[in-house]
């Protein structure tokens, strides 16, 4: 269990030298997307047409965060649940996605998308927004603003804690952890 | 027969929406502090420090505990002898979770399940709220309020079992539940069992047996026997905190049976399972 301190955007080399489990803090910029702007994302892409940010080297953190009060940056910013993005993160992968922010399980096609195409999906701790919160510097909406917590923001960040989950060798920590743990 | 005014109602839920959505529950406090004593995984280990540090800062802030603040759930026990003055009970209700979200920074969660969009203009902001309302004997209003989070209701299920199955059915449904939620549901998480009554009823019994107090035992001791079983049981799946892999699963499992005697139809054995994220937000109001 390695710690890295990493700055996006990602490289192949920053990827490829990350294994399940390792623990890295994030600094620069990343960009939040669920459900509703992942799949008007896939469909830029389909129809060949500019995306609202550069997906080479990009993160995207699956994020909703609460309304930022008077004064604040952003509001409350855990990770949401990761699989309602499976069904579109294979083809930003393939388009330069290098790295994804989420909690929970990913699907196989998105996992070999990683191994294939070298990214890998990180684990932000669930249900700790507020800390999170913490780590973000900047936050701007860059497109879809009709979408509310689901719109893109341009986020900056700065040490954002996550935990290597699936890496670019076709390891899961939720799988290896779970081995080592479980008893009989 | 006893008045209570409406707009006291109103404020009573805004002020607790807003407190107990930023302040997390003194059981799950300790629950969180005593599993971190507990636990054997290093990543784990880790995991629950964010935690704990992560409900100081929220406290110290008022800032939301978890970005997902939730549906917003209400069991309300009416006394016959109480009287609301000044407008309905429900539209108090809607009142003040509308206030509390949204005068707290809370997020709008709710949204029309077939387009998916966002009605807080049309319907009301995270409105509306889901609501169970009981009659019973005296003159108080009995509110209990959860705001639940969308992460840890994907992972909840029920079934209908065959009466035959019994208590191993019921043990063996659990913990498929459990084990193929996994991360997702946010561990360490408690977990509500609801057994008997409807189909229907037995969901609703799950959900509220979230609302004991962690650490708490069951009055029947049977059950309460039967808690601590599948408990043990389930902290053997080695899911660990956010799934990392660890020994600290399931802080508390919690059962509800249909009352009076733990009833249910004959040829039936309803079983459901509503599981909590260790994001605990509960909270009690008596007026």
């Amino acid at each position: 269990m390695a710690e890295y301190r990493l700055q996006t955007p990602l490289s192949d080399e920053d990827v490829t030298k990350l294994k399940a489990g390792d623990i890295v803090y994030l600094s620069g910029t990343i960009y939040t997307a669920r459900d509703a702007a992942h799949k008007r994302l896939v469909e830029l892409i389909e129809k060949g047409e500019k995306l609202p940010f550069d997906l080479q080297g990009a993160v995207i953190y699956y994020v909703g965060p609460t309304p930022p009060k008077p004064g604040e940056v952003i509001g409350s910013a855990g990770p949401t649940t990761s699989y309602r993005m499976d069904s579109y993160a294979p083809t930003l992968i393939e388009h330069g996605l290098k790295g994804m922010i989420g909690k929970g399980k990913r699907n196989e096609a998105v996992k070999e998308s990683c191994r294939k195409y070298k990214a890998v999906y990180f684990g932000a701790v669930g249900g700790a927004g507020a800390l999170l919160a913490q780590r973000i510097k900047e936050a701007e909406v860059i497109a879809y603003p009709e979408l509310g917590p689901e719109a893109i923001r341009r986020l900056v960040v700065e040490d954002f804690p996550v935990v290597v989950v699936n890496d670019t060798y076709g390891n899961d920590l939720y799988e290896e952890g779970r081995k080592q743990w479980a008893k009989a | 027969m006893r008045t209570i005014a409406y707009e006291d109602i109103v404020k009573a839920i805004r002020d607790t929406i807003i407190y107990s959505t930023t302040h997390l529950s003194e059981d799950m406090l300790k629950a969180l502090q005593e599993a971190l004593q507990k636990e054997e995984s290093p990543v784990s280990r880790a995991v629950l420090e964010q935690l704990l540090e992560n409900a100081e800062l929220a406290a110290k802030e008022t800032k939301p505990l978890c970005q997902d603040t939730g549906l917003a759930i209400f069991f309300v026990k009416v006394g016959e002898d109480v009287k609301v003055e000044g407008g309905s009970l429900k539209d108090a209700i809607y009142e003040g979770t509308q206030k509390g979200y949204e005068e707290g920074y809370l997020r709008a969660s709710t949204c029309d399940c077939f387009t998916r969009q966002n009605l807080k203009d049309k319907i009301g902001y995270n409105l509306p709220p889901v609501i169970y309302f009981d009659i019973v004997p005296g003159d108080k209003l009995e509110i209990e309020f959860a705001a639940k989070g969308g992460g840890s209701e994907n992972g909840s299920r029920a079934t209908m079992l065959a009466p035959a199955q019994g208590i191993p059915g019921i043990k063996a449904f659990v913990k498929e539940v459990i084990s193929n939620a996994g991360p997702n549901v946010c561990p360490p998480i408690v977990v509500g069992i609801g057994i008997g009554g409807s189909f229907d009823m037995a969901a609703v019994m799950s959900k509220h047996a979230l609302f004991r107090d962690i650490g708490s035992t069951n009055p029947d001791p049977e059950l309460d026997e039967l808690e601590k079983e599948i408990q043990e049981d389930l902290n053997k799946l080695g899911i660990g905190a956010m799934g990392m892999g660890g020994t600290q699963t399931v802080l508390a499992v919690h059962i509800e049976t249909f009352q009076p005697g733990r009833m249910c139809h004959i040829a039936s054995l309803p079983v459901a399972v509503n599981i909590q994220c260790h994001s605990s937000r509960h909270a009690h109001i008596t007026l």
